[in-house]
């Protein structure tokens, strides 16, 4: 007996579920940047590469879902 | 006209698919399977042309009040030289300012393609370009680790941190996978990825308010919203342009910075 049937790609779905942990790492990044910058206005300048950095590794992330939903588009 | 315009003007196309993307080529004229010569290359000449004509004109008669294109010159130059190289690298890092300014300016100039009006696609959304400009970077900054401390003691610097011995056998498959495997990977996917995810956000909210105007009665003046979010999203992807370009230059410098370190 089937209850539901799926048809179409589920590439979709998979991309939001890929994109939940990147989204909660960068919202913590810039987090910490603003509870830090707030605490010490001086040393906004000094954090700003780091910031920029840790967006970058984290948000690689979510674009290699991007990357590997057409990689891995023709395995199925 | 390019395949982008053609597809809007015949029945739409709905959704995008990584087929736009490949442009026809100009030598031979419009045609699909040779990708030698092609709209991409030109625009790579004509951004890798801007660049290097404006700092010889910007440079060629320095004055100590600098004019209106030596002040651009000199800001771009010394912000990537002050803000990344210095910032990262410390006073040595100087010496890579240069490529790096090259790296950030190249990146910016043909990233601004892809918000270009009516040219609106950008070279770095095809994996070649970025990946042989972090194939560069990957090169330079073993190189610079390797010139410093030779190949072996450059290898133990870099996959072996200093950690209790008996959580080394995790860490260091985990540091060869990440230093030497990972980071030219992402660094190419990253900038490769920004840019394709940006061009397909535009071609699906254009081409999605042409299919509704095409669809019935009732759709039709929703598509005037998919085309005001076209407007809006192109503002991001201004922002998302300039950001990529920062961070490629800004990573490239932290991977010279690491393995350039004494410390792990």
């Amino acid at each position: 007996m089937e209850l539901a049937a799926v048809s179409g790609s589920l590439a979709a779905i998979g991309y939001g579920l890929a994109a939940i942990g990147p989204g909660i790492g960068v919202g913590l990044i810039f987090a910490s940047y603003i509870q830090s910058t707030a605490r010490q206005p001086e040393s906004g300048r000094m954090t700003l590469p780091y910031v920029w950095i840790g967006f970058a590794v984290v948000e690689a992330l979510a674009l290699f879902g991007i990357a590997f939903g057409f990689i891995w588009a023709s395995g199925s | 006209m390019t395949g982008q315009a053609l597809a809007l003007k015949s029945e739409v196309p709905f959704p995008p698919s990584v087929g736009d993307f490949y442009l026809p080529s100009i030598v031979p004229w419009g045609s699909h399977d040779s990708l030698w010569f092609t709209k991409i290359t030109v625009m790579v000449w004509v951004s890798a042309a801007l660049i290097m004509i404006f700092f010889l004109l910007a440079y060629r008669n320095p004055k100590l009040v600098p004019t209106k294109a030596q002040w651009i010159a000199e800001s771009a130059y010394g912000f990537v030289r002050n803000s990344i190289a210095v910032d990262m690298l410390g006073t040595r890092g100087v010496r890579f300012a240069p490529y790096l300014t090259t790296l950030l300016l190249f990146i910016l100039f043909n990233n601004l393609w892809g918000i270009f009006p009516f040219i609106q696609i950008s070279p770095n959304s095809h994996i070649a370009f970025p990946a042989f400009l972090a194939l560069i970077s990957y090169v330079i900054f073993n190189y610079v680790g390797i010139k410093k401390f030779g190949f072996r003691k450059y290898l133990r610097n870099s996959l072996i941190p200093p950690a209790p011995w008996f959580v080394l056998p995790i860490l260091i498959p985990i540091e060869f996978f990440s230093t030497f495997l990972v980071r030219p990977f992402s660094l190419a996917v990253r900038l490769f990825a920004n840019m394709f995810a940006g061009h397909m956000l535009l071609l699906v909210f254009t081409l999605g308010g042409f299919a509704m105007l095409n669809a019935n009665a009732l759709l039709a003046p929703i598509s005037v919203l998919s085309w005001v979010m076209t407007v809006a999203l192109t503002l991001l992807e201004a922002l998302v342009i300039v950001l990529q370009a920062y961070v490629f230059t800004v990573l490239t410098a932290s991977y010279i910075q690491g393995a350039e370190a004494e410390e792990h």
